[in-house]
């Protein structure tokens, strides 16, 4: 039997990029993936409408352009476009609208609050000071606070370096930052509720928290700190949807020499004397490997995958007790043309970006409370996305792509289950309130792919539905990722690793987890990660 | 004019503490406070003929040993074996003996076992974190040689515990209440007395992440020298009132109750003294505000004679409170369902679990009060008939009740006052008959009548973003302030509320070890 | 369904760039259409050639469009004592009818901007600045009886300035302004209404600054302009006025500072005396933003980065030139370099960090990579620190003003 160098559990975007640098290194990377195709919750599918979804993920910025770069990932077909705009309707039917434009944003904004759109600049010079202090912590691995080993004390000495050429304020802001809800960080700005209210979504957007909750100021970091070119804060659309991104690992994998099986679940990781030594899948055939790497969240790969025995139970109970409810759905909409929105004027661009409908900071919190209570919410925000206006690839022509991102929506319907019924009430609790804003809505649909948290689990394998792996909270963070003393992509078992969100820096299509945990096991083998170039200075 | 080394605005216990401390190394202190009694929060009241009550705080939990050593309090008023605590939810009551349930009446066996085991892991904890309290905080940019020994105690102390616990203590010091309780424990009733205690006058519900910190700050105080005791004292909190007031007397301090500070008096970023409300200007070097720090720099200084940055910092300080005091005179002792009556003398807890006190918070968050409140109910003149010769007295803290209620407390309070009277005549029937005088009081009456704005007795929230460095804001931080000569000593600067006394006597240290 | 309520102010994004209350005779004028963005607003690089502009400036007369410029209206009871704790200047001594150069800080210290103050009258204040500062001044106004107004826009502005721009201001009709000295405000009659004149502006030269509201605009430009022409008034651009600025020793936020309200990494931030602003704080006066950082920082040993004029051998201009001390060791950078015209001298203006402008002012050198036909010329020259202004004009403050 053909012994693999290593063999990658699950072909997500983490998965997939940790599976090319490890090829790169020259090794012998296998990707096993359960359906019969690659992406994870990064894919471009038609299931059936004639028009592509991004079925998951819908948007492209927190993905690391040294990744993109280091793996040639554009001449395997990547393209990322920048969109502009974003809008939110208010229930008064104006709206606010965002602009790339500085002074046409400002203008914008001053229609509610001339004091609000100076004091904008203000807020967007303190969040972007944040990403700048975070974002040379992406591509690193968490040092482990509490261990003696040189490169732990090497990592939190630069740490305390980078902190310590903050000044006191500087400190002293980003202490309450890091610990602050989104709702009081706003409040410390603005004055004007739509405002916040669109600016809130950044904080709590796939996290089981409102935007009330502490710690939520803090998310907004992982919606702000990408990048569209240079252009930090930038979002964009993948060309082709968000399928793109993994179709140009899977391309720029294979081009290197490396395998990926489809319709291969893996029903168990093998160990002998206590080291993984392989898989062996749900057809029973065995497949070894020296190393074995899991893209699957952390609850997934421990307590399905894993043998219970061959962990610690200390490590066991963590996992357990590691929080990953999901608390979003998605619906993803098939129209036969531009929906109309009549609150705007002719010629508003901002129907291109981000659209809300939730314009005050209650009405989120009040989406919270439903989901707390085992519910979805009643009156749920949605983040609403229409990419083939930029993107003609994904839809025939005159026809469109809408993605609808929601939240609330809890894992389990108060206590049980999810039915079909559910599901349904749940895209028309949606529909409706799009509907409320654009006139003959219902009208345009054509076909429509409705994603509550048990279909991301069932297909995507996320548990409970969660998109970030693991929910983005303090105690879930950095060293404390997914477990502590097990933060570093190792896990008790000697030649098994994770590469998935579930570790440090988290959640979002950013590729970071899968490349660092490339380097550790490189690391562990002695090999250079050659072509894994340093991350991009931040000046 | 008068003028003498130090001025001390506000009497309460921090403030007294700092006056006692001061004057003891032998300043001449002069303390200001603006009603006619000192600790005013901390009186025994009459409210109604025959009944006297403490008028707001009811237990002494964590008044610190340091402070009754520093200030030479007569403790005697604490002379009693701590109270426990009683939890009441669906069925029958669990009891916590001893320091926060050093043993559990109540619970099943295995439940009792994991309790010892999550109450040991929690209370090693918060005696690491409780190192913390009783210095100044460690100040960015500004530590010394000072901060660095206990900095490194407390790492080695991290370590001694082995790595195992170093990292749990990391990993949870900013979760929530509500998924610690449910990770070690399985008995609603006492995951909801921790949800209850964990958020008691703060605003957070038990889910809110970073709300453990509210239980490791009940847990770093002490009564009797037993951590996590609680003990109601002989006499009503105002005992303890007249032990703070005597302790200031001996050792000098000229008290003026019914003197209210008009303006504190600065020059070019100097404070010089203060102006009473009378007109009298009183100078001295050093100036010690022990009310509410948002007061202090909002009301009391000159807005010309400090930066706009503070004066913006300040108005974003969240201290708004979130409980409400009530307190009944009743013409015989309620009896509490399934409550032996012995117990009856300690804390009773109304919190069935941790949904109930998060569903409890959902309304405060929109400035409602909540229709099914947790509360944690008293009967201070238990055992002591000069407090109440036939009858009894009872009071409660009850949450959540927001200050700015939607439609306002004029309306509200009537309302919120049948609902806990409800609730109190379900746990413990008769209750209700037997009432002769009630006064609810909604967190602006407590402002009003105690002078605590926003009705908030941490005099702040005491989250994660407004501890340490961060309190009660970061240019105020460490009892100094940027106005110099001027310091804090009240609850709203570290490490926080309730009857410790740490911030007067941290501020007084503070200002004893300063360069004249 | 929700009912759409629409309004004219939502279509602002169809213009993002606006137009001034001159632009309908900039735009007339404008042969070289190099439009930028000041603050929102159209702006023009140059009118129709930059060198010839500048000689206006010195020679004759310019009118330069302010409107741009940010303009707050403070008025009250209590403004004074309000912007005696936003500023660092002493307010209580500037007299009415007076306009002071200033700045302000925020508490540790740190430069959010530089302005003019004016005082039409007791309880009247004009302050003009680059930057946008709302949020900070209505904060900084709180519990003071006075109320703060956006008038950026109500309000066209224009500067005047050169050798004969009393002379134009006289041809035009306003009259008296021979006894207005430097830094003086009067109120003149236009058009029914009245234009605010005072003795200030940018270019080292004699010259007025003219306000009045933006509906006056154009029949303000048109009584200038009719009685300038024959005294050769020309329309000028920024970069004109950027070469008669650097000459004059004035900095520009954005250019040779960073606005610490908008600066991303901290250590940009400046005190005033890192930005050669020392002599604005006034330490005599009463408590205001920053001071106690500002004397902090003076106690500990003085400021950690100096800006300095520095006089450039040769002729390259120094623009954002590397400055070494011994030709080794990196001592600064060079904010805005010309080769100055009138003083036929390399000029710039550098910020460089201590003990380099402080304790060591010799040896300096300046690296200068000169972009010729496709190929760095790559310079080492000598500088040398020099007293700011550059060019001192006795035009400038003279009372009564010469015609040319």
């Amino acid at each position: 039997m053909k012994r693999h160098d290593v063999v990658l559990i699950g072909g997500g975007h983490n998965g997939l990029v940790a599976a090319c640098y490890l090829q790169r290194a020259g090794l012998d990377v296998l990707v096993l993936e359960k359906n019969a195709w690659v992406g994870g919750a990064a894919t471009s599918r038609d299931t059936g409408t004639g028009v592509t979804f991004s079925n998951c993920s819908y948007v492209c910025s927190l993905f690391r352009p040294e990744i993109m770069r280091d793996l040639e990932l554009p001449r395997h077909g990547l393209q990322v476009i920048a969109y502009e705009g974003g809008v939110v309707f208010t229930e008064d039917g104006d709206y606010l609208a965002a602009y790339r434009d500085h002074d046409a944003h400002r203008r914008e904004i001053a229609r509610f609050s001339p004091r609000d759109a100076e004091a904008y600049e203000t807020y967007a010079r303190d969040v972007t000071r944040q990403c700048r202090f975070i974002q040379p912590l992406l591509m690193r691995t968490a040092p482990d606070p509490v261990s003696l080993k040189p490169r732990d004390i090497g990592e939190l000495l630069w740490l305390a370096r980078r902190f310590g050429n903050f000044t006191a304020e500087e400190m002293a802001a980003t202490a309450r930052f890091w610990t602050m809800s989104i709702a009081d960080f706003l409040d410390e700005y603005f004055e004007t509720e739509v405002l916040k209210a669109y600016l809130a979504i950044s904080g709590i957007i796939g996290t089981a928290l409102g935007p009330m909750s502490p710690g939520t100021a803090y998310v907004l970091l992982h919606h702000y700190m990408g990048e569209v070119d240079g252009s930090v804060g930038a979002w964009g659309y993948a060309r082709g949807g968000m399928g793109a991104v993994t179709q140009a690992l899977a391309s720029s994998f294979r081009a290197s020499g490396g395998t990926i099986r489809t319709d291969a679940a893996v029903e168990k990781v093998l160990t002998r004397g206590g080291r993984a030594t392989g898989v062996v899948l749900d057809s029973g055939e065995e497949v070894a490997a020296r190393r074995v790497v899991s893209n699957a969240d952390v609850k997934r790969t421990f307590l399905k995958l894993v043998e219970p025995a061959d962990l610690p139970e200390p490590f066991l109970h963590r996992v357990r007790q590691f929080k990953m409810r999901g608390s979003s759905g998605k619906l993803n909409i098939a129209l036969d043309g531009m929906p109309e929105f009549p609150a705007l004027p002719e010629g508003c661009r901002c129907t291109m970006g981000d659209m809300h409908f939730s314009d005050s900071i209650e009405r989120l919190e009040r989406g919270y409370d439903d989901w707390k209570a085992g519910r979805w919410s009643a009156d749920p925000f949605l983040d609403m996305m229409i990419p083939t206006q930029l993107d003609p690839t994904m839809a025939p022509p005159g026809q469109h792509f809408m993605s609808c991102f929601v939240q609330y929506c809890p894992p389990k319907v108060e206590g049980r289950d999810w039915t079909d019924a559910d599901r349904d009430a749940f895209a028309e609790t949606v529909v409706s309130q799009i509907a409320d804003y654009s006139p003959g809505f219902r009208d345009r649909i054509i076909g429509m792919e409705v994603r509550t948290p048990r279909e991301l689990e069932a297909e995507v394998g996320l548990t409970e539905g969660n998109i970030f792996q693991g929910e983005l909270t303090f105690d879930q963070l950095l060293f404390n990722r997914p477990v502590p003393g097990y933060a570093q992509y190792r896990s008790p078992i000697p030649g098994l690793y994770i590469c998935g969100s579930s570790t440090h820096p988290g959640g979002g299509v950013m590729g970071a987890p899968g490349r660092n945990a490339a380097r550790e096991i490189l690391r562990d083998m002695r090999l250079s990660p050659k072509e894994m170039r340093p991350a991009h200075d931040v000046l | 004019m008068t003028s003498c080394d130090a001025i001390v605005i506000g009497g309460g216990h921090n403030g007294l503490t700092t006056a006692t401390v001061l004057a003891k190394s032998g300043r001449k202190v002069m303390l200001f406070e603006a009603a006619e009694a000192l600790c005013a929060s901390m009186q025994t009241v009459e409210i109604a003929p025959g009944y006297r009550t403490s008028a707001l705080s009811h237990l002494v939990n964590r008044l610190a040993p340091e402070v009754i050593r520093a200030t030479g309090l007569d403790t005697a008023c604490l002379n009693r074996t701590p109270a426990p605590t009683v939890t009441l939810g669906a069925g029958e009551p669990v009891v916590l003996r001893g320091g926060y349930g050093e043993t559990l009446d109540g619970v099943s066996a295995e439940e009792a076992l994991a309790f010892a085991a999550f109450r040991q892991k929690l209370m090693a904890q918060a005696a690491i974190l409780g190192r913390f309290l009783t210095r100044r905080p460690p100040l960015p940019g500004e530590i010394t040689r000072k901060d660095l020994l206990p900095l490194t105690t407390t790492g080695l102390a991290l370590l001694r515990g082995g790595r195992g616990a170093a990292r749990e203590l990391m990993r949870m010091l900013l979760t929530n209440v509500a998924d610690a309780a449910d990770e070690h424990l399985c008995d609603d009733r006492l995951r909801g007395l921790m949800a209850f205690d964990a958020t008691l006058g703060s605003h957070m519900g038990p889910r809110s992440p970073g709300s453990l910190l509210g239980l490791y700050y009940r847990l770093t105080g002490s009564a009797n020298g037993i951590p996590g005791a609680q003990i109601v004292p002989l006499g009503g909190m105002g005992a303890l009132a007249t032990a703070f007031t005597a302790a200031a007397e001996r050792a000098g301090v000229t008290l003026r109750p019914g003197t209210p500070v008009a303006r504190i008096e600065a020059v070019q970023g100097r404070a010089t003294g203060v102006t009473l409300a009378d007109g009298t200007l009183v100078q001295a070097p050093v100036v010690v505000s022990a009310v509410h720090p948002a007061t202090t720099f909002l009301q009391l200084v000159d807005r010309a004679e400090i930066g706009t940055g503070l004066t913006r910092a300040f108005r974003r300080h969240r201290s708004r409170g979130n409980v409400a005091k009530l307190h009944l005179a009743l013409s015989r002792v309620p009896g509490f369902t399934g409550v032996a009556e012995a117990d009856h003398a300690g804390r009773i807890v109304l919190a069935r679990s941790t949904d109930h006190v998060e569903t409890a918070f959902n309304p405060a968050k929109y400035a409602e009060f909540s229709p099914d409140p947790a509360m944690e109910v008293v009967l201070p003149s238990l055992g002591q008939p000069e407090m109440a010769a036939e009858g009894c007295t009872l009071s409660a803290l009850v949450q959540f009740a927001p200050y700015a209620l939607r439609g306002g407390w004029a309306a509200g309070k009537a309302k919120l006052l049948e609902t806990i009277l409800a609730r109190l005549e379900a746990h413990a029937p008769g209750l209700r008959e037997t009432i002769v005088f009630a006064d609810l009081l909604p967190p602006p009456e407590i402002e009003a009548r105690f002078a605590l704005p926003g009705g908030h007795w941490h005099h702040g929230e005491m989250t994660a973003d407004q501890l340490l460095f961060n309190r009660p804001v970061h240019a105020a931080a460490g009892y100094r302030t940027p106005l110099d000569g001027l310091w804090l000593a009240s609850a709203g600067s570290h490490p926080g509320g309730g009857i410790s006394g740490l911030p007067g006597l941290n501020a007084a240290r503070e200002i004893l070890e300063a360069r004249p | 369904m929700i009912a759409p309520r629409r309004h004219p102010a939502q279509d602002h994004f169809r213009q993002p760039l606006t137009e001034t209350p001159f632009h309908p005779r900039l735009a007339a004028l404008c042969e070289t259409e190099s439009w930028y963005n000041w603050a929102g607003q159209k702006a023009l690089h140059s009118v129709y050639d930059e060198e010839l502009e500048y000689f206006a400036i010195r020679s004759t007369a310019a009118v330069f469009d302010i409107s741009p410029m940010i303009k707050y209206r403070i008025r009250g009871p209590g403004a004074e004592a309000m912007l005696n704790r936003l500023t660092l200047r002493d307010v209580r001594k500037l007299a009415p009818g007076r306009v002071q150069y200033t700045a302000w800080c925020d508490d540790a210290g740190e430069v959010l901007d530089d302005g003019t103050l004016f005082r039409p009258g007791p309880q009247e204040f004009r302050l003009c600045s680059q930057g946008r500062h709302l949020p900070w001044i209505l904060d900084t106004a709180e519990g003071f009886d006075c109320t703060v107004e956006d008038e950026s826009t109500a309000i066209a502005g224009l500067a005047l300035q050169g050798p004969a721009s009393f002379a134009v201001l006289q041809a035009a009709g306003f009259s008296g302004l021979e006894t207005l000295k430097t830094f003086n405000i009067r109120d003149l009659p236009h058009e029914g209404g009245q234009v605010t004149i005072s003795r200030t502006g940018f270019t080292g030269d004699l010259g007025y600054e003219l306000f009045c509201p933006a509906e006056a605009a154009l029949s303000l430009w048109d009584r200038l302009w009719s009685a300038g022409a024959p005294l050769g008034l020309k329309p000028i651009g920024y970069n004109a006025l950027d070469r008669a600025r650097i000459e004059a020793g004035f900095i520009v936020p954005g250019t040779d500072f960073i606005a610490t309200d908008l600066a991303l990494r901290a250590d940009r931030a400046r005190l005033p005396d890192e930005i050669g602003l020392d002599w604005l704080v006034d330490p005599a006066k009463t408590q205001f933003n920053g001071r106690r950082a500002i004397m902090a920082a003076r106690a500990k040993g003085g400021p950690r980065h100096v800006l300095v004029g520095l006089e450039v051998e040769d002729n390259t201009p120094a623009v954002g030139a590397i400055l070494y001390h011994h030709k080794k060791r990196e001592a600064g950078v060079v904010s805005s370099a010309i080769w100055s015209p009138m003083l036929k001298r390399n000029i710039a203006i550098a910020s460089l960090d201590a003990p380099y402008g402080s304790r060591i002012t010799e040896d300096l050198w300046v690296e200068i990579y000169a972009l010729r036909e496709l190929r760095y010329h790559k310079l080492m020259k000598r500088a040398r620190i020099v007293p700011r202004p550059f060019l001192k004009l006795r035009r400038r403050t003279v009372t009564p003003p010469g015609l040319v």
